[in-house]
């Protein structure tokens, strides 16, 4: 049953503080949530770790029938990692989510988020993907507008319309998947349409699921609602939507693309290699256009996600255990930036680079936590990113693609200059306003999760090696479909799939 | 059957498609309206269509008869209306708020999150002295 715990806790968390959320009750009730979340991550981790992949399947109802939910180590990694995040927000939000918003259920809607985000993380089926993706939707959509300015209205509606679209194609897909392969659990999936991956209807729902899970995960082109709405809600809510939320669609791109699909095989590859460089180049080139850090910061998430999609699409063992690191190292980094993003606006003043500085000399120790999950985007060592990119480019290399490696490369180039930008602008240069004194002091609730994170890419950074090597196992469980078949649907299936596949290789060798 | 579905679907899209990119919030809005309906058909479809009994399991069997209807995809359907009407309320919701604070639903006028000409960049803002004669000509 701990299959169940990650969708649960924040389940009930949510309900007890939408009770609450008038009192000052509900933040202490959150952060419990959100620790006991993590928790329950870290124990199906250490379940799924030493006792390999698992599944549960709901309501009593045998495999391709009921509903199952199924973790291996990347689900389960994911969870605790979303679990970290989740704590680090809550703890941030004391002091950075307003009052107002606290009362219209920021607290509530937070956990309603995370319900949607652990659930498309743990489900095996893909119409409850589509319905986790829909939780997770209308909990981003409530946390985008509850501050109700002028431009979060504004950001709201582009996010909104854009998304709707894309969980359209979605349903869509779904549709056409189950009309082909009358079934909709994944592993049931896999089996079902092993030798029929060139039907048209498989590759029409293929495509349509391409193009919902890249506009989830703001892959090129369809990253327009991404920039659009990232840069008004308050930090902590940014914070919690660019750790997670695009991750999703990466996950599911990367489950669905395995699993269902023949990741390797097909019209997708091309299209997810190309659209993979184009969305590093095109984030960062985006990213070294603005003036404003939240938006400089959403337009790296675009970029960022480049890599990890160009992981799926090369499709090597390498490649994938590089696009899972990047998922790791790029959920707490990124949090990171958003958190350190809300205090040099508290510092400072403002989020426009021409309206801020000084702040070196007003809080060394802001400068350092702001330089360490600065470089380790940008890939410097021996901080985290730089082994994440550094196992993706070695990819491209060991597949022979010299322009992805260096396309790879020159988008860590720009994203240090950007992130140079932000350093000269906001710390080295003073403060436009010559009057601008230190401004208020950061409330600990504030630097004790941005210290925490920093702390964590450090370590990743410095003994790389167990997380490479946990990546390296969710790589190896997620490249074996029959795996997967193999716990959700029982050994003697996964049996007959294995020495149908060993029959056929066999006679297409003795041919 | 299925062809009259499909083209109805096809319809759908395309009636969609046009109401999203005539750049109004509230067609954008009626557009995915069309869209969802779509979807939902498509599903319908997608179950085989069939003139069958009820998905009902007859006494004394323990499954439904061969020629019964699919109840999946109705299911799937249900779950999609109801999901599609809840955010179809919140976006109309959106639209209306939209409306009040920022005084247009021209999506082309919206932008208030991205204002269309953004400031120079820090690197190049040496803070032109604006001299008495160039605020005079200004004037």
């Amino acid at each position: 049953m701990i299959l169940v715990w990650p969708i649960v806790i924040p389940m009930i968390t949510a309900v007890i503080t939408l009770l609450l959320r008038k009192t000052a009750l509900a933040y202490h009730v959150s952060l419990l949530g959100s620790v006991a979340l993590l928790g329950s991550g870290l124990i199906l981790l250490r379940a799924v770790l030493t006792g390999g992949p698992m599944a549960a399947q709901m309501g009593g109802w045998e495999a391709p029938f009921g509903i199952t939910l199924f973790a291996d180590i990347l689900s389960a990694a994911m969870v605790v990692i979303a679990g970290i995040v989740a704590v680090a927000v809550i703890v941030y939000s004391r002091f950075d989510v307003t009052e107002d918003e606290k009362r219209v259920g920021f607290h509530a809607l937070s956990h309603a988020l995370l319900v949607g985000v652990c659930g498309a993380f743990l489900t095996g089926d893909i119409f409850n993907l589509y319905v986790w993706f829909e939780v997770m939707l209308i909990a981003s959509f409530g946390l985008l507008v509850i501050g109700g300015r002028r431009d979060q209205i504004d950001a709201a509606v582009k996010y909104v319309g854009l998304n709707l679209v894309a969980t359209l194609a979605f349903l869509t897909g779904v549709g056409i998947l189950y009309g082909a392969a009358g079934t909709l659990n994944m592993a049931d999936l896999h089996l079902v349409l092993a030798d029929r991956q060139s039907e048209t209807a498989v590759l029409a729902s293929a495509a349509l699921l391409l193009f919902a899970f890249g506009a989830k995960a703001a892959m090129f082109p369809v990253f327009a609602w991404l920039p659009a709405s990232y840069h008004t809600p308050a930090f902590a809510t940014s914070a919690l939507f660019a750790a997670l939320l695009t991750k999703v669609g990466v996950y599911a791109l990367l489950r669905v693309f395995t699993v269902v699909y023949d990741g390797g095989g097909g019209f997708i590859q091309p299209i997810l290699l190309i659209g993979a460089v184009l969305t590093m180049v095109i984030g960062v080139l985006g990213a070294a256009a603005q003036n404003d850090v939240r938006r400089i910061l959403s337009f790296h998430i675009i970029s960022q996600i480049g890599y990890m999609v160009l992981g799926l699409a090369l499709f090597t063992p390498l490649a994938i255990i590089g696009a899972i690191f990047y998922l790791f190292h790029h959920i707490i980094v990124k949090a990171n930036l958003f958190f350190v993003a809300g205090l040099i606006k508290l510092k400072a003043g403002s989020e426009e680079l021409d309206k801020i500085g000084g702040l070196l000399k007003a809080s060394p120790f802001l400068a350092i936590l702001f330089l360490i999950p600065a470089l380790s985007l940008a890939g410097i060592p021996p901080l985290s990113g730089f082994w994440a990119k550094f196992i993706i480019v070695q990819a491209s290399l060991e597949a022979r693609d010299w322009w992805v490696a260096l396309a790879a490369l020159a988008v860590g180039l720009i994203t240090l200059f950007s992130m140079t930008k932000i350093w000269l602008a906001a710390f080295w240069k003073d403060h436009p306003d010559a009057a601008f004194a230190k401004g208020p002091v950061m409330p600990r609730s504030m630097t004790a999760p941005i210290a925490v994170l920093a702390v964590m890419t450090v370590i990743i950074g410095l003994g790389a090696g167990p997380l490479y090597t946990v990546a390296e196992e969710a790589a190896i469980t997620l490249l074996d479909p029959l795996a997967y078949v193999e716990v959700v649907l029982g050994p003697e299936v996964a049996e007959t799939a294995r020495a149908e596949r060993a029959a056929t290789q066999l006679a297409e060798v003795s041919q | 059957m299925e062809l009259v579905i499909a083209a109805l679907v096809g319809f759908l899209v395309a009636g969609g498609a046009y109401l999203m990119m005539s750049g109004q919030l509230i067609r954008f809005l009626f557009g995915l309206v069309l869209l969802s309906n779509a979807a939902n058909l498509g599903i319908f479809a997608s179950g085989r269509l069939t003139y069958a009994t009820p998905p009902f399991v007859p006494e004394g069997s323990t499954a439904t008869a061969v020629t019964a209807a699919n109840a999946l995809p109705q299911a799937l359907i249900l779950t999609a209306i109801v999901i599609g009407f809840g955010l179809l309320a919140f976006a109309l919701a959106l639209a209306f708020r939209a409306w009040q604070s920022l005084g247009t639903v021209e999506m082309d006028a919206m932008r208030a999150c991205e204002p269309l000409e953004p400031p120079t960049p820090p690197v190049a803002s040496t803070p032109t002295p604006v001299t008495g004669s160039r605020r005079e000509a200004a004037e």
